[in-house]
């Protein structure tokens, strides 16, 4: 490692540093806890909603995001119909423009389908992931974001089925602070995106004017549309600020 | 085990909406040169988003500020996250954390 970072001629890198597949899966461990008790949480909550474990499967199989199966459940219980359910998660997933857009110069090289492929599995906890590889490398390979995606994916599909057959006996998943999880892993993704970018000052007053749009815009707009906004606002003074130095 | 005509739908209809935000930015943005104020940008996006999640998680409920027990167990996995720089730690903190918080209060 320590020879690898002396090494500041990237044209040396190539095929020595080729993130492997394998590498990808290694690098995804840190998150299955938190796919694991959210996933088992989703399962849960899909469950005690009414739907069978074949429809919980292909939820998440084919949805394969926590939010928006929440949100399915939550709005199947209150016999909300499939366009309203549609239109509220495509509203949700609308941040994920903005992680898809700021991986995108790491696979500008590749075909369009290839980046279908990466894009695909892309979720809040693999972008973080993929974001501080990025910080650290410099540049992200395809083989390893696949070993990532994949094995969050199947960790994930996993998680639900579990939630949804042991969920019956689980009464309050509150108590074992499993809903914390997905807070606390967000905390750690940013934490440690700060230490390795080295430019604390600016991302500093990102975060904080991120955090206070969110909570202002709260009293005026749905959750999603929050999110979407203050990140762009916060993304954009960062850039205004990064401009003056 | 069944499936039933209009939750497949649902599923499959939420699953294309869940899909295109995914992808259609690295599949457009990889044929086009983005600007030097663009890549800019971008790389404040991660740490905004983040942010903004955290930021959702842990002082909103029902669209309205509140400081719950959610803010305080944040502390220990902030610190955890620097005095470790590992997720996993992160987590285990936090969900301990949160765990020993709603069996005291």
């Amino acid at each position: 490692m320590a020879l690898q970072e002396n090494l500041t001629a990237p044209n040396y890198e190539p095929h020595i540093q080729e993130e492997r597949f394998l590498q990808g899966v290694k690098s995804c461990i840190p998150t299955l806890l938190g796919y694991l008790s959210i996933g088992f949480a989703a399962g849960v909550v899909e469950k005690t909603a009414g739907l069978s474990i074949a429809e919980i499967l292909l939820m998440s199989v084919l949805i394969y995001a926590g939010s928006a199966q929440f949100i399915a459940a939550g709005m199947l219980a209150a016999s909300g119909s499939p366009a309203a359910i549609v239109l509220t998660i495509f509203f949700v997933n609308l941040r994920h423009l903005l992680l898809s857009a700021a991986l995108s110069p790491y696979f500008r090289h590749l075909s369009p389908l290839k980046n279908l492929l990466v894009g695909a599995l892309l979720t809040d906890e693999t972008f973080g992931v993929a974001i501080h590889q990025a910080a650290m490398k410099h540049r992200l390979s395809e083989k390893w974001m696949h070993g990532l995606n994949l094995t969050a994916y199947l960790n994930w599909i996993i998680a639900n089925i579990a939630g949804a057959f042991l969920g019956q006996w689980i009464a309050d998943p509150e108590r074992l602070g499993l809903d914390f999880a997905l807070p606390a892993m967000f905390i750690g993704l940013l934490v440690l995106q700060l230490i390795s970018r080295r430019k604390l000052k600016a991302d500093l007053l990102v975060a904080f004017c991120s955090i206070c749009l969110v909570v202002a815009l709260s009293y005026l707009t749905s959750s999603s549309i929050t999110i979407i906004l203050a990140t762009i606002a916060a993304a954009t003074l960062g850039m205004a600020v990064s401009k003056w130095k | 085990m069944e499936i039933r005509w209009e939750v497949f739908l649902m599923i499959v209809g939420a699953s294309i909406v869940t899909l295109i935000p995914r992808v259609l930015p690295l599949v457009l943005l990889s044929r086009i040169q983005i600007p030097e104020w663009g890549m800019r940008w971008l790389n404040f996006v991660p740490v905004a988003v983040m942010a903004a999640l955290i930021g959702q998680e842990l002082l909103v409920q029902d669209g309205k500020l509140s400081f719950g027990a959610e803010v305080i167990a944040a502390l220990p996995a902030v610190a955890a996250a620097v005095l470790t720089r590992s997720l996993l730690a992160t987590v285990i903190v936090g969900m301990l954390a949160m765990m020993a918080l709603r069996f005291f209060l």
